[in-house]
């Protein structure tokens, strides 16, 4: 009989070698899901998380897709450890992508060094006003933040193809649902020539810089965790819960929105009805699998990105189905969440403890 | 009058996939675990039901495997939350995400394909009736099942020993599992039978509602069926009233776009059940004490015997 032990303390040990140990089941899964489909799984695996990264162009474009999880995902990671379950990131990157977008088209052919600080700035307000909605609610009427963030994710997305197949669709565009391109000044500078990577990243670092600065040397972050941790304790010591839900979910808006402003003005150069491989959701796997921790993230995020790059170039050097990225995040959150009970618990082999142990 | 039946009919249909994932939640809750992987189980059955579908162009055949489906996602789930102790929010959220790449890839070569129709009951007489005999007689048997399961799940809450231990397992599982009562075994039944009724509301939507398969069809159906629980404040009758007021409201919207009275963009009329699903929460939720009066009291919280 095998019986599970609660742990005094949670095992740092495990804490940090779980990730590990889920990386190595996941990829374990993925060859025998490589053979079921009946590809070779040695031949799959090497397309998918090797070859992408095996150029200067695959590193750089790694970057490209790690920029908005990372950014989404420190601050995912800031209301997870508050309690607050801001879901709905998705939909903050695509209102984030709208009001810093229509900046862009707003100032169509203004050259000036301004504009793109405006449009970063006008997305970080758009995707704080779109998390601002689920914070109010969950304030004031005590609604779901789960449920009402993931609704407004299915309502930005639909705001959007609404602009860019009506008032906001290239009138030059041969009717395709799309903007116009942003004109010089609305598009972000990369760092290199020919490779994708943008100012973004380093956006991102310092995203994560900030993040770790607020979760360890400051009261907000330290607020933050109490009200997470132990509900009663922060009511005795006066913080806010409000506060808390408030100061997350205005954070991880902000961060959102900002990533979305970065996609559209960055690798993609204008407004498209999709703009996001669902990075707002992934990155929420991001946040779980870096452990909430700023560092952890940004390897998180690496990680995340090369499933989609895998994702890619498996499906254009072996045909194999995009869908198996989607499969392999899934798996690997689930065998992250399963091996946590590493951490918290001791397993014990052999006969049962006696009742009144 | 002869308008009417359509109407109705149109209601029923658009309510139907709601019903079924919203009454397996509320089982799934009452026995104090939060399964937010409803997206994920309906999904999983709209493929594998189609699929079966098309393969084998029987409806039973492709709704039960729907709901097997449903059961088998379920079951990734409470061997998570209920044998390894996982956190339920997390893993709710990994198995929507599971299920919407698993069911993309198996569903991958049957994107566009055709669906025969299924059969619709066909009662000789009875059907023929006007107006009512087509809403009576004349719908797909899924229709039916979800009514005839929906009333069984409220006798077996409210009117069955069963039941009655289920909910007091979620309740308060350390006094059950004191009595001697299973609650790891009830938890994991409660589980299950969500999965497959997930499964059953997907498997609905891709043979009967849209025959069809397409990536993430169920549009945050699965969402919106665990905001139908809250809105409904646990109670089983008030679970069908939510369904039906939402087809309703889905119907409505339709109807709107199809006249063109009103010139508003499709886009817009599209996000009525999403606003709707906000604005209901809202007004439910506001009463705090009512959620705290009616919610299982353990809900979402992790059971392990040593406390």
């Amino acid at each position: 009989m095998i019986a599970l032990e609660r742990r005094l303390e949670v095992s740092r040990f495990w804490l940090y070698a779980t990730p590990v140990l889920a990386v190595g089941l996941t990829i374990l899964s993925g060859a025998v899901m490589f053979a079921a489909l009946g590809f070779d799984p040695l031949e799959a695996l090497h397309a998918y998380f090797i070859l992408p990264i095996s150029d200067l162009y695959g590193l750089s474009e790694l970057t490209v897709k790690a920029t908005p999880l990372a950014m989404i995902a420190v601050g995912l990671a800031l209301g997870f450890r508050g309690n607050v379950w801001n879901i709905g990131a998705e939909g903050q990157l695509i209102l984030g992508a709208i009001t810093g977008g229509g900046v862009a088209l707003a100032f169509y052919g203004v050259e000036g060094p301004w504009l793109l600080p405006l449009m970063l700035l006008g997305g970080m307000v758009g995707g704080a006003f779109w998390a601002a909605i689920p914070a109010f609610l969950k304030v004031r009427f005590n609604a779901n933040e789960i449920l009402v963030s993931l609704m407004l994710t299915y309502v930005a997305g639909l705001l959007l193809v609404y602009l860019v197949t009506g008032p906001w669709k290239d009138p030059m565009g041969f009717g395709f649902p799309q903007s116009r391109l942003f004109h010089d000044s609305a598009t972000l500078p990369t760092l290199f020539e020919n490779s994708r990577m943008h100012i973004g990243f380093p956006i991102a670092l310092f995203a994560v810089v900030v993040s770790w600065f607020v979760v360890s040397r400051t009261l907000i972050g330290f607020q933050i965790k109490v009200v997470g941790l132990t509900p009663p304790a922060a009511g005795y010591a006066g913080f806010s819960s409000s506060k808390v839900v408030w100061v997350t979910l205005l954070t991880t808006g902000a961060l959102a929105g900002l990533a979305g402003v970065i996609e559209v003005s960055g690798p993609i150069g204008q407004l498209t009805p999709s703009i996001s491989p669902g990075y707002g959701f992934t990155a929420i796997i991001v946040a779980f699998l870096g452990r909430l921790h700023p560092v952890g993230i940004l390897l998180a995020a690496l990680l995340m990105a090369l499933s989609y790059i895998g994702g890619e170039t498996a499906q254009i050097v072996m045909r194999l189905p995009l869908a198996v990225t989607g499969v392999f995040q899934g798996m690997l959150l689930f065998f992250l969440l399963a091996s946590d009970v590493l951490a918290h618990y001791r397993i014990r082999f052999g006969s049962r403890r006696s009742e009144e142990g | 009058m002869e308008s009417l039946a359509p109407i109705v009919l149109s209601v029923i249909a658009a309510a139907t996939p709601l019903l079924f994932a919203a009454m397996g939640e509320l089982v799934v809750e009452k026995s104090g675990v939060l399964n937010l992987g409803v997206e994920g189980m309906m999904l999983g059955g709209a493929v594998v039901a189609f699929i079966v579908g098309v393969e084998t162009g029987n409806g039973m055949l492709a709704a039960a495997a729907g709901a097997a489906m449903g059961m088998a996602l379920a079951f990734l789930f409470a061997i998570m939350v209920l044998g390894l102790l996982a956190n339920q929010v997390a893993t709710g959220l990994a198995l929507t995400l599971f299920g919407i790449g698993l069911s993309a890839l198996l569903g991958r070569g049957y994107v566009g394909t055709p669906l025969p129709a299924l059969p619709k009951l066909y009662v000789p007489g009875l059907t023929d009736i006007p107006v009512l005999g087509p809403i009576f007689f004349g719908q797909d048997g899924l229709v039916y099942l979800s009514i005839v399961l929906s009333g069984a799940v409220a006798w077996f809450l409210y009117r069955s020993r069963a039941g009655l231990i289920l909910r007091s397992v979620g309740e308060n599982p350390s006094a059950a599992h004191a009595i001697g009562y299973p609650v790891i075994r009830i938890r994991l039944l409660a589980v299950l039978f969500g999965g497959a009724m997930a499964g059953l509301g997907g498997a609905f939507l891709s043979l009967s509602y849209t025959p069809m398969w397409a990536e993430a069809m169920t549009a945050g159906r699965g969402w919106i069926a665990l905001a139908l629980v809250v809105f409904a404040t646990w109670q089983p009758g008030k679970v069908l009233l939510g369904a039906y007021l939402f087809g309703g409201l889905t119907l409505a919207q339709l109807h709107l776009q199809s006249m063109g009275i009103i010139h508003i963009p499709s886009q817009f009329l599209n996000m009525t059940p999403y606003l709707a699903t906000i604005v209901v929460l809202v007004v439910i939720s506001r009463d705090a004490a009512r959620i705290r009066l009616n919610a299982p009291a353990s809900i979402g919280k992790v059971f392990h015997p040593d406390g």
